[in-house]
């Protein structure tokens, strides 16, 4: 096998398996982040013991996730210096600073303050303790922002110069507000935020399904599908600019990519294509099409004609993805577009079931919702995907290739060791996860109501002969504000 | 001063926040399995780290990543070159990252990340101190900067002996704040103030091993650098943070001698800061050692960084105080909570 001999090889699959998998939880995190929020205001309103309850279910699942999260983004951290050290020779002028202030800026707000969240109920005031949620949300978003800034700024590089130096060439930033802002960043963060919340807002929807088809809480299924189909369809109308945005700025900044992703050969007016695959040695692609309609998504014309592939690497031979890159950012584009539909035509669903009364009886609307939430994993992942692999065969487009950003002291036989490692551990975490996730879910908040009537009875009961205790259970704020099987059996 | 000496010296704070702060948790963690004996106690050690540990990591993340943006060639010798050595760390902060919160929620798998917790402490404990030892003894690379030597390569006294030296401040550390932080009376409280009496003699009898290799095989490997004067009153507070940490202890002040601690911790990153300037890695060829003049980014990339850093830093400073605030108090040991399912 030579592939497994291959450095660039194992470097790129060891990056994707582990970016992939970290992007499984982040997405989760954000989207719910905004729930948790959400949810802690309400019960921050109202004061109510249910809407207390579910708020506190929120926060259970959204930690689990969170820290799954963090535990896989120092991975992310790592890789750059330890897979692919040229390329962070290349780039640390200018790639470096968005990480470290990820860091200072983001990654500091969100752990303390999930700190608050996780241990601090009782501690700090309820407002205070409102207020921690919204920042913990805010800590995600910056942190967001920074990372997405670093990767917009590989997809289209601005503000800086190429400089030979004792260890070879590299990019230094002439100037800050060009890098940070360069043509993707604006549109890249727009749309994967609000994917995110789509996310989060399915996931929402989800586990509502899950409840009514068991029969439970009616109160909390209406008020999740209500809020689910709420902010799905804001976040589903606030899509279509943002995902218009960053078409135009591939059109416009990285027309290569582009053609990849209509697998357009020839110099034409590029049609869009429902489904379909790419002949990559014909230069062809074998599906049914809107002839012109992505040249008229792009320019606002139908016949504006695009560069095609051939072109591209006629004008500069090795600078266009090969044909396997080719057909996987046109299987993922497409797939993207896919899911975005069958997203459209669940909010809909959403929306009927949590304002109108027809449907709210039958069972099968929650049956197909349940499993929903894959449409928007799908589709962010294969937008990655298309963004990632449509920018081969660069790393940095235009300025230093894959092939050239490895690190060379790394052998072939280490990233095999490493990519096994990675897929037990990773393999285990998922399981955990989802056995916690599911038991959550499961337990649901009717779980937390009946702990917390315990824990009041157990007080109340206890006071007078045991007040020592009791002073000292009612004073054990160390116990975690979620860790409700401990407190439930007292 | 220049901006790539204050980027040295702010790597050097960074790291020192990280070994401090999460060097507590580390050590909580590496003592878990033998302070700890009944669950009551068990829950007691992970709820005295239970808010700040996650807090205490980012400082890592912080260092690596301005250690990125300041000095990439730096980042990335080290981080590619020590390959398998920095992807055990990272393995070990992995496992112990989800170990804490899973283990909260899955008593069925409770031994399970209760191993994870321990070895994730452990690990990453341990190698820091051997690759700082490696960056201040020097390493073969080549012209580009890369790495050409093994993995085993790295494994040789002096760099070991730093790595113990490295976990035993980390396990003392960890016994200082346990001792602090858990209520008054309790046996796990006790069993702390044990291990950090005992650890703080390792971590004399490893320093007096350290400084005596380093002079006899090691020494400073620049031609520019820093006056012997300098290693020698940097030793001088190391020791009477040691001696004071100790004598604290001996009459029962738990968070003098978490403070003295500290400074051991800080005295030492100071240490190896002054014993490597101006190098950053230190070449035993063929290519040139990696110092800080020229592996610094850009100055208006420094600029652009330190800018950041004056809005960050403050920031952090005040998130510290109220999460410090808020938890401030000892941990109960509470018996008698059984668990559900």
């Amino acid at each position: 096998m030579e592939l497994l001999a291959d450095v660039v090889f194992l470097s790129r699959f060891q990056f994707a398996m582990t970016i992939i998998y970290h992007f499984l939880f982040v997405p989760l995190s954000i989207g719910l982040g905004l729930f948790v929020a959400l949810s802690i205001t309400r019960a921050y309103k109202t004061k109510d013991p249910v809407d207390e309850a579910h708020a506190r279910l929120w926060v259970k699942i959204f930690t689990l996730t969170f820290t799954v999260g963090v535990a896989t983004g120092i991975t992310m951290e790592f890789s750059f210096g330890t897979n692919w050290a040229n390329y962070s020779r290349f780039v640390g002028d200018i790639f470096g600073s968005p990480l470290a202030a990820e860091a200072l800026l983001a990654f500091f707000l969100e752990s303390v303050f999930l700190g608050v969240i996780l241990f601090g109920k009782k501690r700090v005031s309820p407002k205070f303790y409102m207020v921690s949620a919204w920042l913990v949300w805010a800590g995600s978003l910056l942190s967001a922002l920074w990372i997405l800034i670093a990767n917009s700024w590989m997809q289209t590089p601005a503000g800086y110069m190429i400089e030979e130096s004792p260890l070879g060439a590299k990019a230094r930033i002439t100037d800050f507000f060009a890098a940070a802002l360069n043509p993707q960043t604006v549109p890249t963060y727009l749309h994967t935020i609000i994917a995110l919340i789509i996310m989060g807002a399915f996931i929402c929807l989800a586990i509502a399904s899950y409840y009514r088809l068991h029969d439970r809480n009616d109160e909390f299924v209406n008020k999740m599908v209500r809020w689910g189909a709420i902010v799905a369809l804001v976040a589903g109308i606030a899509m279509m600019p943002a995902a218009h945005m960053q078409a135009k700025v591939v059109a416009d900044d990285q027309p290569v990519k582009l053609a990849a992703m209509e697998g357009q050969y020839h110099t034409e007016s590029v049609p869009m294509y429902i489904v379909g695959v790419v002949d990559t040695e014909a230069g062809t692609v074998i599906g049914p099409s809107i002839p012109g309609l992505t040249s008229f998504l792009a320019s606002g014309s139908f016949d504006t004609e695009y560069q095609g592939l051939d072109d591209f690497e006629a004008e500069d031979p090795g600078s266009t993805p090969t044909a396997n890159e080719v057909q996987i950012t046109f299987q993922s584009y497409h797939i993207m577009i896919v899911m975005m539909g069958v997203i459209c035509l669940v909010i809909i669903l959403a929306l009927v079931l949590a304002f109108g009364k027809k449907l709210k009886q039958k069972r099968w609307p929650y049956k197909l919702m349940m499993f929903m939430w894959i449409a928007p994993f799908l589709a962010i992942q294969f937008g990655w995907c298309t963004a990632e692999v449509g920018r081969q065969p660069w790393i940095v487009t235009g300025e230093l290739k894959t092939l050239d950003a490895i690190s060379p002291s790394v052998p072939a036989d280490q990233l095999l060791l490493t990519i096994a490692i990675f897929f037990v551990i990773y393999l285990v975490i998922f399981i955990a996860w989802l056995r916690i996730f599911l038991k959550f879910v499961k337990d649901g908040p009717e779980k937390i109501i009946e702990a917390d009537a315990k824990k009041v009875a157990k007080a109340s009961t206890g006071a007078a002969a045991e007040a020592q205790h009791v002073s000292s259970v009612s004073e054990a704020p160390e116990e975690r504000g979620d860790a409700d099987q401990e407190g439930g059996a007292k | 001063m220049t901006l790539e000496i204050l980027w040295f010296i702010l790597i050097g704070v960074l790291i020192c926040g990280y070994y401090v702060l999460d060097g507590f948790d580390l050590g909580s963690g590496i003592l878990y399995p033998f302070v700890a004996k009944t669950d009551a106690e068990k829950r007691a050690v992970r709820n005295a780290i239970g808010p700040v540990w996650d807090g205490n990591e980012v400082w890592l993340l912080t260092a690596g990543g301005a250690l990125f943006a300041a000095f990439a060639p730096a980042y990335a010798t080290v981080f590619s070159g020590f390959y398998l050595a920095i992807m055990l760390v990272l393995f070990g902060l992995i496992i112990r990252a989800v170990s804490l919160e899973f283990r909260a929620h899955d008593e069925s798998w409770g031994k399970l990340w209760d191993i994870c917790f321990f070895v994730g402490s452990l690990v990453p404990a341990l190698l820091f101190g051997v690759a700082l030892g490696n960056c201040l003894q020097g390493v073969p690379l080549d012209a580009q900067g890369n790495y050409i030597g093994s993995f085993f390569g790295l494994l040789t006294p002096f760099p070991l002996l730093c790595g113990l030296l490295g976990l035993s401040t980390i396990i003392t550390q960890g016994a200082c704040w346990l001792s602090a932080k858990i209520a008054d009376g309790t046996e796990l409280r006790a069993r702390a103030m044990t291990a950090r009496v005992v650890m703080q003699v390792v971590t004399a009898v490893l320093f007096v091993a350290v400084t005596v290799v380093f002079f006899n095989f090691v020494g400073f490997r620049s031609e520019q650098h820093l006056p012997l004067a300098a290693l020698i009153v940097v030793g001088v507070v190391l020791v009477a943070a040691i001696v004071v940490g100790f004598l604290a202890a001996g009459r029962g002040k738990n968070w003098a001698a978490f403070l003295a601690n500290s400074l051991v911790c800080i005295m030492l990153v100071v240490a190896i800061a002054v014993a490597l300037f101006p190098m950053l890695v230190v070449s035993t060829g063929p290519g040139p050692s990696i110092d800080l003049f020229t592996a610094a980014s850009s100055t208006y990339g420094l600029t652009v960084m330190t800018i950041i850093a004056c809005i960050g830093i403050p920031l952090v400073l005040i998130y510290h105080v109220i999460i410090y605030r808020t938890f401030r108090g000892p941990i109960p040991v509470e018996e008698g909570h059984k668990k559900a399912d």
